[in-house]
């Protein structure tokens, strides 16, 4: 067996096989499954705490405070003491409530957004499911949790959650467009939906620098459309604290809270990791064609590394729109969405297929 | 049974006993779940079959776009506390005659039919291949309904903006 840290095809290969060869193949799937699943949700956990972390540092860092600093050096340890306290709060029932709905929706949210990350590729060979038509699954799985938001806010038996809901669900599914559009442009460009393609592709350069225009604006677009459809800010009308006082998730504690919490933070990894798989080249390290010596000292940082490094820019810029623009009203939302971005997207597909057509990117 | 039985055996069971919660569920909105509930299972099907675009398809187009719209129109209309009174006897015999009359009319069919297994090898769905077939208008082409789809959707969505605007009052 070898380990290497570069590439984790051998490594996955050497432990298909050795479970393969001392078990029925029923078990050693389902083996395998279970050790995909555990390593999901640690990952899960550790990415969330330190997605929370993050943003209360880059919140105080934004508005000149301090931030968490009591538990632990910089207060790292903080948001595992906050988890901890949700854990041990009372799940309030709610008398009125659709109960099994009410319980029904936190888990329809985690689980979108549980599926959509593991079409993520995080490095070579780490790389759960590689379907042919990976962006479009990614799309498919993450539009049903709004699915989970307007159930929590329905049987909330609540006026703010459901108002909360319906702006969210509007949102969500104009921005979803978006999106899918911004994606597309990119799918031209690379020829072909597989996400590992997609990274391979960039091995002589990233999209966002090899596709130039069309693929800077795509970027532009897909950045505020996915900020708008993982509801933070400046699109959180869903959760407006000082209108409705928390939105579709109101009347939930404790540990249900904690899902929609978690699923939100998760989102927001996600789309940040599709934009750097697709813009920035996944865990393609900084490659310039042509230069033979420079690509390979590049290649000496490990894929893991680059991937995530990107992907916090990406959550780094996120958070920095939070704190800076004010929140959007519901009418000044959809017509971005409906009068400027949609049509500026319509308009750059063509350039993109143009630009691929007449073969003037590099 | 295999692994690839069980998971068909468990998915088939989530169907069914949802679809019959679908129709049996006298709050709209959990009926609207189930069907959801529904809609994925049939793509997890779709996925046994290593038929991930179709899958796919059905999820944007089932799961996340007509239950959404679905849950939308329930969530602008209906009341939490509202249910459906249970329907008189003689409907429930006859929606039951009714049902029982397809079922067996399916089963007959399906059982009467004779499948023979093909020896052709699994085929890979290439996304380029579905993408050229939909715009070309050659021997299987799609382009014709694809365009005829288009004008239909156009003509859809020109009225739903007439029903939508608001008359001027002079």
């Amino acid at each position: 067996m070898t380990f290497n840290i570069y590439d984790f095809t051998s490594f996955n290969q050497w432990i298909d096989k050795t479970l393969y060869d001392n078990l029925p193949s029923f078990w050693a799937l389902i083996i395998e499954m279970t050790l995909i699943g555990v390593a999901f949700l640690l990952f899960y956990a550790v990415i969330g705490l330190f997605l929370v972390y993050a943003e209360r540092k880059v919140c105080a860092f934004i508005q000149n405070r301090v931030g968490p600093n009591r538990v632990g050096p910089y207060g790292i340890f903080q948001t595992i003491a906050d988890f901890i306290k949700l854990l041990m709060k009372e799940i309030i029932p709610i008398n009125n409530a659709d109960k099994f709905l009410f319980n029904l929706a936190p888990f329809i949210v985690i689980i979108a957004s549980f599926m959509a990350i593991a079409a993520i590729p995080f490095g070579k060979g780490l790389h759960a499911i590689d379907f042919n038509i990976g962006i479009f699954y990614v799309m498919a799985v993450s539009s049903l949790g709004v699915v989970g938001i307007l159930l929590a806010g329905w049987s909330s038996n609540n006026k703010y959650s459901l108002i909360g809901a319906m702006r969210s669900g509007a949102q969500i599914v104009s921005y979803e467009l978006s999106v899918g559009l911004s994606m597309v442009t990119m799918v031209i460009l690379a020829g072909s939906m597989q996400l590992s393609e997609i990274v391979e592709a960039q091995r002589n350069g990233w999209f966002i620098f090899t596709g130039h225009i069309p693929a800077f604006i795509a970027f532009v677009i897909f950045l505020i459309a996915s900020t708008a459809e993982t509801n933070r800010g400046p699109f959180d009308l869903a959760e407006a604290e000082s209108e409705l006082t928390a939105g579709f998730h109101t009347e939930y504690s404790g540990i249900k809270f904690a899902f929609f919490f978690l699923a939100e933070y998760m989102n927001m990894f996600i789309v940040a990791s599709i934009a750097a798989t697709i813009f920035w080249g996944g865990w393609m390290p900084l490659h310039i064609g042509g230069w033979v010596g420079f690509n390979h000292a590049m290649d000496f940082i490990p894929p893991f590394f680059w991937y995530m490094g990107k992907t916090l820019i990406v959550i780094f810029l996120m958070m920095w729109f939070k704190w800076t623009f004010p929140r959007l009203r519901i009418d000044q939302l959809l017509k971005l969405e409906w009068k400027y971005l949609l049509p500026i997207n319509l308009f750059n597909i063509i350039l993109m297929a143009l630009v691929v057509l007449m073969g003037w990117h590099f | 049974m295999s692994g690839n039985q069980i998971m068909f055996v468990i998915f088939s069971a989530i169907i069914l006993i949802f679809s019959i919660l679908t129709v049996t569920s006298r709050r709209i909105l959990r009926a609207a779940t189930f069907l959801l509930i529904v809609l994925i299972s049939t793509a997890a099907m779709y996925f046994m079959l290593n038929y991930q675009f179709l899958a796919a398809v059905q999820l944007t187009l089932y799961a996340g776009g007509i239950v959404v719209l679905i849950i939308f129109s329930i969530l602008l209309t209906s009341h939490i506390d509202e249910k459906f009174e249970t329907p008189a006897l003689m409907k429930k015999v006859y929606a039951a005659i009714a049902a029982i009359m397809g079922a067996v009319l399916v089963c007959t069919t399906l059982l009467n039919y004779t499948f023979t297994q093909g020896n052709d090898a699994a085929k890979d769905v290439n996304m380029n291949l579905i993408g050229n077939s939909l715009i070309s208008w050659g021997e299987q082409g799609y382009a014709l309904p694809f365009e005829l789809i288009s004008i239909l959707l156009l003509a859809a969505m020109i009225a739903a903006i007439v029903v939508a605007k608001k008359v001027k009052t002079k």
